[in-house]
């Protein structure tokens, strides 16, 4: 068990990351990664995110979704809405938990604010939720992996905005200048990225 | 068929549930929000300069209306919103002198002795080698730090010098704060003549290393309607901000090296390559 947490661990963080290994979450990875200060917020948001959508969606999976039932003599497995069922639940939690958090920690909610509507429908998260299934993980095993997939992201991202902040000052030729660098850059990181491929 | 019915029905079933939730939590975590807020932070520019002091313009809007704080510290509302946005709050409008930034430097890279610099394209980097790539230690070091600071691109960078354009300066303040020089100054919008120097060094020390910069001859203290009007600071001579002397006087003076300028005209390019 604890041997398959620590597989799961590394492997989301470092092996299979999210942004450089999977190419998920790249449309974040992009727009909030010029300033290191945004990057945190955006990385604070999506690991809270994604460890509370995984748990909700893994829940939903083990106790509703992969059961098979008999409805009027047909025997009926709702799997195949499975897509469906985790993009509508994940909207709906981010809608609550930015609701209550604005009630109930107006500087947590100034925090976050931005950028927790911004990831209802990430594609990261929506990821999260659904390697997870194809995975056939347990719920602690999916959270843990939602988790660590995040912190995963947050690294890249951290990682990305401070090279970014640095390149704002290079002389950069002409025609690479603004997010043509910053595409090379991230290649570059994914590359570097490659080299954890094989630990897991 | 069976099968198309009950996912239509599950899914139906989880949108209406999901609906209640969020709805019920909305009822139940609502959070009272003085409706003006909203209202005035519309009116606000919403430019988000911080020249106000405030961070952007939604803080500053909440500002207005819970602390009472006069709408014309907003640099870039003219007088006639600010008065608006006093207006609906029922508050008296202040009103408030339009300031703009001036960019107390004229040598450009074809009027100023450069030194060779193979650095970070920055200012701030620039100032901590040997003062910056020009001859002059006081002058613009012309690598934009100021540029990419101002919110409404109102700085230029023309032949390594910034230059202010007066028309979309809104005088927020933000890159005085960036120059290492300490160069550029807020000054009322409606004074157009400046002294474009900085140096305080002695006239000879300064034209070895720049063309243009003021000698401290005094001929616009003289052509001056009123020796008042311009200030003798040593070797250099200033604007007396307080009392203006008309934009005539550029003409009049016929300022040896041009270091007297028309902001409207030095930001049109009306300078460029005339020092004598």
């Amino acid at each position: 068990m604890t041997d398959n947490i620590l597989t799961i661990t590394i492997g989301a963080i470092l092996v299979n990351n999210f942004v450089l290994a999977k190419f998920l979450g790249i449309c974040p990875f992009l727009g909030v990664s010029k300033k290191i200060k945004t990057a945190l917020g955006m990385s604070g948001a999506v690991v809270f995110v994604m460890t509370l959508s995984s748990l909700v969606t893994s829940v939903i999976y083990k106790y509703i979704l992969s059961k098979t039932f008999t409805v009027a003599g047909t025997e009926i497995n709702l799997t195949f809405l499975k897509i469906l069922v985790f993009i509508v639940v994940i909207a709906a939690l981010v809608q609550l938990v930015e609701i209550i958090l604005q009630k109930f920690s107006p500087p947590l909610y100034q925090a976050l604010g931005i950028f927790l509507p911004l990831i209802t429908t990430n594609c990261a998260v929506l990821g999260a939720a659904e390697l997870s299934v194809q995975a056939g993980r347990g719920v602690l095993e999916s959270t843990i992996f939602g988790f660590c997939s995040a912190l995963g992201f947050a690294l890249a991202l951290i990682l990305f905005s401070s090279l970014r902040e640095k390149l704002d000052l290079a002389q950069v030729p002409k025609p690479l200048q603004g997010t043509a660098i910053g595409l090379i850059t991230a290649g570059i990181l994914a590359m570097v990225f490659m080299g954890f491929s094989g630990l897991v | 068929m069976t099968i198309i019915l009950t996912s239509l029905i599950f899914a139906a079933l989880l949108g209406a549930i999901l609906a209640v939730v969020i709805g019920a939590a909305a009822k139940a975590f609502a959070v009272e929000i003085d409706p003006r807020i909203e209202t005035v932070t519309d009116m606000l520019p919403g430019a988000n300069c911080g020249g106000c002091g405030y961070a952007g313009c939604a803080d500053f809007g909440k500002a207005i209306v819970e602390n009472g704080v006069p709408p014309s510290q907003c640099p870039v509302a003219s007088a006639k919103d600010a008065g608006r946005i006093a207006e609906y709050l029922g508050m008296k409008a202040e009103e408030k002198e339009k300031v703009i930034a001036v960019v107390k430097c004229s040598g450009g890279i074809s009027t100023t002795e450069r030194s060779p610099y193979n650095g970070v394209n920055d200012c701030r980097s620039a100032v901590l080698v040997a003062g910056g790539a020009k001859g002059c230690d006081y002058g613009c070091i012309g690598f934009a730090s100021c540029a990419r600071a101002c919110p409404f691109d109102a700085i230029e960078i023309r032949d390594g010098l910034a230059v202010v354009h007066p028309d979309l300066c809104v005088g927020c303040g933000k890159c005085v704060d960036t120059c290492p020089k300490n160069l550029i100054v807020l000054v009322p919008a409606s004074v157009d003549v400046h002294v474009y120097c900085n140096s305080p060094e002695k006239g000879p020390v300064k034209r070895k290393v720049c063309k243009t910069a003021c000698i401290a001859c005094r001929k616009c203290v003289k052509a001056a309607d009123n020796e008042d009007q311009m200030i003798i600071k040593g070797f250099l001579i200033e604007t007396n901000y307080d009392n203006p002397p008309i934009s005539d006087l550029v003409e009049k003076t016929g300022c040896p090296t041009t270091a007297l300028r028309l902001a409207s005209k030095h930001a049109a390019g009306a300078y460029e390559g005339v020092s004598k």
